[in-house]
Parts: C-alpha cells; structure tokens; sequence
C-alpha cells in the first residue's frame, strides 16, 4: 500500500498527487514512469514521474481524468492508499547517461503538451541544476489549462507559454512556437524533446524535422506489466518493433511509426466507453 | 485382483456448462473414489513412476497411504519431496512423467497418479472443502483435524500442523539440513542469515520456504503485485482456482515467516548489488521465469487484435478482466485464432472461448507433437475449440483502420526425417488460404527477460538468455544462485519447483561454509 501524502486539482480536469514510495523515489531518474493500481479491481496504468523526492521517499504523478481507471486514481483523497505503486520503469533520458563534456554545449528545447508538461520538469530540472541550457515550451487549450508554469519557470532559462485561444502568451500551438523561436528568434538548438498527446508529438517531430533539430519523444503506449512481459506496448521505430516500456519510453522521434502507435493508442476505446459509462456518470 | 478395476474416471464440469464460465473444470477425486483408485497400484519394487517424476516424489509409498485412508500420512510423504503438490497435481503433464512410465499403462490406463496427489493435497488442507461436490465430507475433515492437533507441537499452527504432522522439522544430512517439504514443515530457528528471493513462482516459492524451515531470514520480491509467477498471471483459473489452492499454498509459505514485497522490480527498483551491499542479503536466489513473449515476424504483428498469449492470459488471470467488477479490458472478438500448440495456445484458447470467442488453435505440426498436456487438449476439444493441424500463419490481413480481418495460413505436411528422427513441418507450395479472425493471440513460447543480467555484475547468460548456473544453481557469481525457467527457458512447475529446492541446499551449503 502507497499512501497519498498531497492531492492538488491543477485544473479541473488534472490531479497532482505526491505518494509515498521510498524505494522508487531512492533510484527514479528524468525520463522513467511508474504503475500505479488504484484499487484491487483497477487497471495498471502507467504515469510518468513528475518529481522524485529521495529524502522525503516521494514520488509525484500528475494523472488526467480520461475514463474510468484515471477516476479511480483522482477519486483517492490525502491519506488514502494506492493498492500499488511499481517503478521506476523504463529507461530514463538519453541525457542522464551522457558524458558531461558532451552535455556541456548542448541547447534543449522541450515541448511539452497538456498533461505532458508534468514530466519535463524533472528533466528540465536536471538540466537546469547542471547548467545546461534548457527552454522550454508548454501549449494548452487555454490559460486555465496551463499547468507546472511555476515549477517550470525555475528548472529552465525560458519558459514560453502558448494558448490556443490566445488567452496567454504565444497565440497557437507549441509546434508553432518553436518554429517562431528559431526562425525568427534566432533561437538555436541542439536537441529537442515533446511530450504530450501522440498527435502533438507527431506533429513536433514533423517541425524538428524541418528545423533540422533531433528529436526525443515520450511513447505512452498501453501497458500491462511495464516489464517486457506482455508486449502490449509494441510501437515500431526505425522500421523494428520494440517494447516500449523496456526499450523506451523515450524513442528518436523521427524514427518512430506515430500512426500505428496512435492506432495502437485506442486498442480499447470500445471497452473502455463501456467502463465509462458505467462508473463517469 | 488389483488390475482388473478400470480407473476411476474422475468427475469434471459438463464440458458444454464451463465453456461459458471460469470454474474449474475437474472436481477431483472424493476419499472414496480416492481409496479405489489408490487400490489400482502395484507397489512395483522398482517403481518406473518415481524413476519419470523430476523430483522422485515416493509415489506408491504415498499411494498406499491414501489406499488405507491415512491422508495425512500420505501429503507427508509427497511434502518430503514436493513443496506444491496441490499444483502440480493439477498442472503436470503427468502422461509424460509418471503416469506415462506406469506398467499399468502398458497394457492399460495407468494410475491416476496426478489426480491422487491432487486429492491429497486438497484433502489435507484445513478441512476445507474445495468444490460442492469435491473433496470428503465435513465429518472426516473434522476428525483428521483433530488428529492433527493432537500430533503437532504447540507452537506450530493449526494450518502448518495439518499438514506436516507426522515428522516435521529438519533432520541433518551431512553439512546442510535437509528439509522435509513444503506441503508441511515449521519455520526454523532464526538463524540470522539475510536470503533474497527475486520472483514468486513456483522456482522462488519453493526456495524461500526450504531457506525459512532452516532458520533463514527470507524475503521474496516480486515485480507484479500479486505472488504466484505464471501460477498467478498465466494459468487461467478454471485449471488452478487462485484463491482456493494458489493463495492457500502461497499463505503456506508466508506462514513458514517468508515476507513477501510485492512491486518489487529488481533491477529497476533496486539491484541485486544493492541488496547484498546496503540491505544485508548474504545470498540471493533468481528465479524470475521466461517472460518475454515471441512474436513470429510476419506482416501485420502490430496491427489491433493481435495479441501475445502473455498480455491476453495477463489481462484476463492477473487484472481479472473477465469479470464484471474488474476494470482492465479484454478484446477476444467473435472469432479469435491462437498459434501454437503448448499449454499456453490452450489456455488462451480456452479463454477466448470462455469469452465468447469462437475459437481456432492453429498449428504447424500434426496433434501428435502437440506439447501441450494431453488433459488441456482433451479439455479444449470438449469444449469445442476447432484445432487447425499442419498449418502455418505467413501474414495478418488489417482493415482499414488496422484491426485484424483475417489470418492468411499456409498448409503444411511432414517432411522426411532430420537427424534427430524428427519430420519437420514443410511448407505446401501454393496451398495459402485466409481464415477471417477478429483477433490473433500468439503462444509461440517465451525468453528469459535479460533485466537481471544487464544490472548486476558478474552474471552471464546463455545466447538464448538463459542464466548460466550448475545443477545446484549456483550462477557464475558467488553468492547468487539461479533456477527455474530463468535458467531453462520456459519448462514445468515442477522442474522450476525442483530447481528451487536444490538451490535452496546449496544455498544453505554456501552460507555455511562461508
Ligand atoms: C499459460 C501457461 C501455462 C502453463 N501451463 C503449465 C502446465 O500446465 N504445467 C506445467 O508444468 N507448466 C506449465 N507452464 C510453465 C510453468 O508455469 C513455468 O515453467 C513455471 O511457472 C516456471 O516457474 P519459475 O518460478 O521459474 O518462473 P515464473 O513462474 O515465471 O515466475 C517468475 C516470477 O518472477 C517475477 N520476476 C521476473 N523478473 C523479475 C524481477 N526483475 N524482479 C522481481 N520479480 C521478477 C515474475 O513477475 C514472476 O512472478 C505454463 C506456463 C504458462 C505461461
Ligand atoms: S509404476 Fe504404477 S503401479 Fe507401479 S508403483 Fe508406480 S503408480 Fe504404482
Ligand atoms: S507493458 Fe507489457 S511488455 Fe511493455
């Protein structure tokens, strides 16, 4: 049992949650998720890890509520118990394995979309304390939509906000942005990194082609174990299939077949609008 | 004369009823029934059946326990040599093993050894009774229990004293203490010694209560969060009930003093380096099991509908997505085709039936070669799984939005015999044909997962992923030991069960001599 030592709505829509789980929060790294099991009859789902806290023995999840095993998750209050916490999986960032001679020249860039804002921070953070150049930009629908803008404005040399609506900062998408900053900015990066909806990942690792920057992206595949035990998370990149919970998450992003994984994506959506039904009423 | 009573058929669920639920299908002997068929057996001087069983269970030993009504004189016997005798009862391909070697079998049907051990193992634990028609009634349970208590020491509990009653606890052979297994037993005296168990299968199970009985400090991790192995997430449930046998043997070891934590990756939460540096684990045991499903490389793998057996059998055993009140989703479809022909394309199959899936096993050599248990196969035939032999997927055909609509097969035959003796299975050229499916699962077997060795210094591995370790399971790193299909690659419970308890020995031996 993983007790929930904090519970923020950071929109109507998007629950923060700080649990206790010492011996994830003792190895997590940027770029790693966990599994969290609600309750007894809930589903895996797997979260990215938005902050680690080694001393206190915390890890901090952002979760959106999207059907009925996200609303089991948000439905817990402070004080309440996740029957299961399992992490920290995957592999972290390609830049926490990187030399720091190599490190040192490098300008990020991250793009990060809704929900996806939540685990760039710990890995702008890690940059940041390093001394790395590091901007970043976050998109939502809406200003009220917007969240980690705080957080984020002291892990990074820029944070540049962006709204659909116009309602705060740059008056379209992150894509948008970024084209904007290095086009007529005179921005310059060296590596760039999305995470956010597979369609806004699709869509950045088409601008960073463009813009001739590598990309990294963050795959939120379906999950089972997390382990590589049930291929449930099968993407295809650079024309192989691979696990994305053991070869990932994060992947090249100009390598990796985004339809598929977006059909991949909605495997379920059938099964899942039941269950919706049934328990969002 | 003993041989001229024909096998006592044993009673299972109307083949036409379970193919819509996930009960288990076979109810087992009842004492009576029991006794009968115990009375079939020969107490050959040379018994060919303890010869074929991995871990020479004394089989007419226990046998002709049960033929005078002493049960639990009878589990003693098999706990000297088996530690999940309620398991392995149901799930051994017995045909192959003892019952196979049994000179009743030649001429006629063997004995029904399997389903005695079953019958034992139900019978003797707690009383308690399994299925409405199943095993004994309360009055005879009642009065073994009394027995029970009457032999067992009082420190030891009720549960514990059931089954290890008639001569528990440790005896000393040579440097090491040998144990008297697990279907009994009591938890040794501390002896302040820190053992690692990494995995809860059958291999870890097994370990980890041989090490408690002998006084050790044992801790088992594991990755998902309920203890079991494949037991837990692979074997369906209308073949080996969870509650009512798997979470009662896992109790058992628990009871022994095993602390088990749950959402333990090693190798991800923490390695095995920093459970012998910081967390004072003098020795560690793998066995995490071949987890890693095979896929067959032909066109349209990833498209929607295809599954592996692993995420299929995960989802509906481990997440209980066949019930109701459980959230995790299956998608089965009106019609689903399984490849392969192992335990694991059976129990898949039989699943997708039982979910309403009108369902195929499609396979590329004959059913002779089928591995999997006769029993499953037998089973899945009642049931009305269609079997397609000598036959070949070369591709999955998606629709236009990506889910499966058919599954192209080619037609094989056998070819001539290879240096093993073997006909392989030859492709028949121009003989393509496509069966529609809404879903494929793919039980083409498993791999050991290389997290283990990629994180902790000093072990290696086969090519095939395997750890390489002696028959005793020692790795080639000191202090760690190995067994199970992790060693293997995917075998038998009892093999893995096996493999535990040598392991458990040398383990034993290691830190004494250290
Ligand atoms: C569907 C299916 C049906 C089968 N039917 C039969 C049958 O009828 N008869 C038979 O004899 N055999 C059968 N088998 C095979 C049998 O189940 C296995 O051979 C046996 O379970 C192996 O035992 P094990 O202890 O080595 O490993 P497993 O049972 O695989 O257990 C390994 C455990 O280790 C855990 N683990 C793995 N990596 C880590 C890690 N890094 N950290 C922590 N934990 C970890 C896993 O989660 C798992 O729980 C079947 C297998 C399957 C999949
Ligand atoms: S071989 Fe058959 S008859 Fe002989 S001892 Fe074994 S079970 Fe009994
Ligand atoms: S989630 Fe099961 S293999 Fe990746």
């Amino acid at each position: 049992m993983f007790k929930i030592l904090k519970r923020q709505m950071l929109t109507p829509n998007i629950c923060k949650m700080v649990v206790s789980a010492p011996r994830i929060a003792k190895s997590a790294l940027p770029g790693q998720f966990l599994i969290v099991l609600a309750n007894e009859e809930g589903e895996r789902i797997p979260l990215t890890i938005s902050d680690y806290d080694r001393e206190k023995g915390t890890v901090t999840i952002v979760t959106q509520l999207i059907g009925a095993s996200s609303a089991a998750i948000i439905a817990k209050e402070e004080g309440e118990f996740f029957r299961d916490v399992v992490g920290p999986l995957g592999n972290p960032s390609a830049f926490v394995k990187m030399d720091e001679e190599a490190l040192k020249g490098q300008r990020y860039i991250f793009i990060a979309g809704g929900l996806g804002t939540a685990p760039v921070y710990p890995q702008a953070k890690w940059l940041h304390d390093r001394g790395i150049a590091v901007d970043v930009i976050i998109g939502a629908r809406t200003k009220d939509l917007l969240i980690y803008t705080e957080e984020l404005g002291s892990a990074c040399d820029n944070l540049y906000l962006c709204t659909d609506d116009g309602s705060v900062g740059f008056h379209g998408v992150g894509t948008a942005c970024l084209e904007d900053l290095v086009n007529n900015q005179g921005k310059e990066y060296t590596q760039a990194v999305a995470i956010g909806p597979m369609i806004m990942m699709k869509f950045a690792t088409l601008t960073c082609k463009k813009l001739n920057i590598p990309i990294d992206v963050s795959l939120n595949m379906l999950m089972v174990d997390g382990t590589g035990m049930c291929g449930a998370c099968r993407v295809t990149v650079a024309g192989k299939t691979r696990f994305a919970c053991v070869d990932g998450p994060e992947f090249n992003g100009y390598d990796v077949d985004f339809d598929e994984a977006m059909r991949r994506l909605g495997q379920y959506k059938a099964e899942e609008a039941e269950e919706k039904a049934k328990y969002v009423k | 004369m003993a041989e001229r009573i024909p096998r006592v058929p044993v009673r299972e669920q109307d083949p036409k009823v379970r193919a819509h639920n996930f009960e288990e299908v076979c109810y087992g002997y009842n004492l009576e029934e029991a006794m009968t068929e115990a009375s079939r057996c020969l107490h050959c001087k040379n018994p060919r059946c303890v010869t074929a069983c991995p871990v020479s269970i004394k089989i007419p030993e226990f046998i002709a326990k049960v033929k005078e009504g002493d049960i639990a004189g009878a589990a003693a016997i098999i706990g000297e040599d088996s530690s999940l005798p309620a398991v392995c009862g149901r799930v051994c391909p017995q045909e192959t093993q003892c019952e196979g070697s049994c000179v009743l079998g030649v001429k006629g049907e063997s004995v029904a050894i399997g389903k005695l051990e079953r019958f034992v193992a139900d019978h003797t634990f707690e009383g308690e009774t399994l299925s409405p028609s199943g095993v004994g009634c309360a009055s005879e349970s009642e009065v073994l229990r009394s027995e029970a208590t009457n032999a067992a020491s009082a420190a030891a509990s009720e549960s514990r004293a059931m089954r290890g009653m008639v001569d528990a606890g440790p005896r000393t052979e040579g440097l090491g203490t040998i144990p008297l297994g697990g279907a009994g037993g009591y938890k040794g005296t501390d002896n302040g010694h820190k053992v690692a168990i990494i995995g809860s299968g059958p291999a870890g199970l097994a370990c980890a209560s041989d090490l408690a009985k002998w006084g050790y400090d044992v801790t088992i991790f594991e990755a998902l969060h309920k203890a079991g192995g494949v037991l837990e997430y692979g074997i369906p449930e209308f073949r080996l009930p969870k509650e009512a046998v798997l979470k009662r043997e896992i109790n058992e070891v628990k009871a022994l003093g095993v602390k088990i934590e749950t959402d333990v990756i090693i190798g991800r939460t923490v390695t095995i380096d920093s459970l012998m540096d910081d967390e004072g684990f003098e020795a560690v045991f793998v066995g995490t099991g071949a987890g890693l499903p095979k896929f067959m490389g032909i066109p349209g793998e990833n498209l929607n509908g295809v599954f592996s057996a692993n995420e299929f059998l995960t989802r509906n055993n481990l997440m209980k997505a066949f019930r109701e009140d459980y959230l995790t989703p299956i998608h089965a479809g009106k019609k689903c085709c399984v490849v392969g022909g192992g335990n694991v394309a059976m129990d898949a199959a039989r699943t997708a039936l039982r979910l309403g899936a009108d369902t195929s096993i499609i396979y590329r050599r004959t059913e002779v070669e089928l591995p999997a248990r006769k029993e499953e196969v037998h089973h899945a035939k009642e049931e009305g799984v269609d079997f397609q032999m000598l036959t070949n997927p070369v591709e999955i055909i998606g629709d236009e939005n990506g889910w499966v609509k058919a599954l192209k097969c080619i037609r094989m035959e056998l070819g001539e015999p290879d240096e093993s003796g073997r006909r392989s299975p030859v492709p028949i050229p121009g003989s393509e044909f496509e069966i529609p499916t809404e879903t494929v699962i793919m039980a083409l077997g498993t791999a050991p997962n290389p997290l283990i060795v990629n994180t902790t210094k000093g072990l290696e591995a086969t090519r095939r992923g395997g750890l390489v370790a002696d028959d005793e399971g020692r790795t080639t790193r000191p202090g760690i030991f190995a067994g199970g299909d992790a060693v293997t690659g995917a075998a038998t419970v009892i093999l893995a069960m096996g493999a535990g308890r040598k392991a458990a020995r040398a383990i034993d031996e290691y830190l004494k001599t250290k």
